[in-house]
């Protein structure tokens, strides 16, 4: 079990393979479809607008050297205004298949948590920039909710709660590798192993 | 059962719906029980599962959600002649309504065209309801919490289907549903169960695979042939070695459930309802005495 914290540095990244477990611990943020549209939509393809300016240098700061996290969590509010997640698995990755590579490169990523595995675009901006895919157990929500020590802040919470982007700190978030910066992916591996058997048994 | 027009049972609705959502079915879990030792020491599907177990062992202590991805709120109730059906369905939308705001449903009801969520699980046709009238003289409620990304990797087919080989008869149907299991790949959160549909058109085709989703893993077919459909299926599914969550393994699909219906001559639709591990399902018994209303859960 390796430990990684944020920032994490390109060395660490490249020394990870695909089936290392890993722990993570710092500042991540969660984003999923609205928020990878809109990251795209009004930071990548354009100049940021100045109602926005506050957020997206926020966002330059956590994620230069971080990770983002697809999950739509379950959440709290308590009187004073504070929040707590009460269930927060990863939420399936390939839907920002057409984002991530982009968002990669333009926040300077390190790594993307998720579930179900990531396409050949990101597998590239894994390469190159270096990053990792981390895989979260889905559906393990009640568990992983635990390793959230603390909600930050929310963002774009008019997204709705799960779309929403959450700024939380995390205490030894158990993931496994399924893609590393060494073109290594577990799902290509799998889908191509998994396609001969299908072959096998359709000739039967 | 007096007076069932009018029987308020809002409270007991919130309770089915906390324990769907917290509570994985004994069934379920004693699968994956299985599925832990089908694994290999060490090897990521094993820690999957592992983390699973742990998962549902502390959501049920905590009352807290299994998964985040509290799904589509999908009831089927069957009511004794003289029910009124709105009134249950209000009743059932204050519940879910409830049920979100003591954060054992996350808010999951968005408005396609605007992009709002509605923050209580309730909108134009949210949660789904199906009623059915039987001539029993209780109500009976079962739910299923259907969540978005196995939801993704439901399918459906048209036979014949030359790309697979797949004729109209059960042989089709199997070469289909293999088809289904390596598309969803872990996409769908593997182990899953597969609810299957033969037959009826597009959208009842549909509504019958979800269905099958009730019925228990250990409840065997009453069509023979079906289940020895289902049999074949499971093993044959499990030896893709997609594994849980996609990583690898022997464990992929821990049961398969076919129902049929009638379909017009000129279609065959099989229609595969991918359901994740965290197959949350509840059912509770509804009746209205001169002691109140009582209730049992399932």
């Amino acid at each position: 079990m390796r430990r990684l914290t944020i920032p994490i540095p390109d060395e660490e990244i490249r020394a990870l393979r695909v089936g290392d477990a890993i722990q993570l611990n710092g500042t991540i943020v969660t984003g999923r479809d609205a928020a990878h549209k809109f990251m795209i939509e009004h930071f990548v393809r354009q100049s940021v607008a100045e109602e926005d300016a506050e957020l997206y240098d926020e966002l330059r700061r956590l994620l230069n050297g971080g990770v983002i996290y697809h999950c739509g969590p379950v959440v709290r509010q308590h009187q004073d205004g504070s929040w707590t997640f009460v269930a927060a698995g990863p939420t399936t990755s390939i839907r920002e298949e057409v984002y991530q590579p982009d968002v990669i490169a333009h926040f300077n990523l390190k790594g993307v948590i998720g579930k179900g595995g990531m396409g050949a675009g990101t597998l590239e901006a894994c390469r190159s920039q270096p990053a990792v895919y981390l895989h979260a157990i889905g559906g393990a929500a009640s568990l992983i909710a635990r390793s959230v020590d603390e909600v930050v802040a929310v963002h774009k919470l008019e997204f709705g709660v799960p779309e929403a982007m959450w700024v939380i700190r995390v205490k030894d978030f158990p993931a496994v590798v399924t893609m590393d910066s060494h073109e290594e992916s577990l799902h290509k591996r799998v889908e191509e192993e998994s396609r001969k058997k299908l072959a096998d048994l359709l000739a039967r | 059962m007096e007076g069932p027009a009018d029987i308020e049972f809002t409270d007991a609705l919130v309770e089915l719906v906390r324990r769907a959502a917290t509570q994985l079915p004994a069934d379920m879990e004693r699968a994956l029980k299985e599925g832990v030792e089908e694994e290999a020491h060490g090897s990521a599907a094993r820690g999957a599962l592992d983390s699973i177990l742990q998962n549902v062992q502390l959501a049920r202590t905590h009352s807290t959600p299994i998964c985040q991805d509290t799904g589509t709120p999908i009831f089927e109730i069957f009511h004794p002649l003289g029910v009124s059906t709105r009134a249950v369905a209000d009743q059932v939308r204050k519940a879910v309504a409830i049920a979100t705001e003591r954060a054992f449903l996350r808010p999951n009801a968005v408005d396609p065209l605007t992009g709002k969520n509605s923050g209580d699980n309730t909108g134009e046709d949210f949660p789904t309801l199906h009623f059915h009238e039987w001539e029993r003289d209780h109500l009976h409620v079962d739910l299923v919490l259907k969540g978005g990304g196995c939801e993704n990797v439901s399918t459906q087919y048209k036979l014949p289907d030359g790309r697979l080989g797949a004729g109209r008869d059960l042989d089709g149907v199997r070469r289909v549903v293999l088809d289904a299991v390596h598309q969803a790949q872990g996409k769908g959160c593997a182990p899953g169960v597969l609810g299957v549909a033969i037959g009826g058109d597009r959208g009842s085709s549909y509504i019958k695979a979800k269905q099958q989703l009730l019925r228990g893993l250990d409840e065997a077919n009453a069509d023979a042939s079906l289940a020895e459909l289902e049999a074949t299926l499971t093993r044959e599914a499990n030896d893709l070695g997609i594994g849980p969550m996609g990583f690898g393994g022997r464990t992929t699909v821990l049961g398969v459930k076919i129902g049929s219906q009638h379909r017009l001559p000129a279609s065959y639709f099989v229609s595969v309802a991918y359901m994740c591990w965290a197959n949350r399902r509840a059912s509770m018994d509804v009746s209205a005495g001169a002691g109140g209303v009582e209730v049992t859960y399932a």
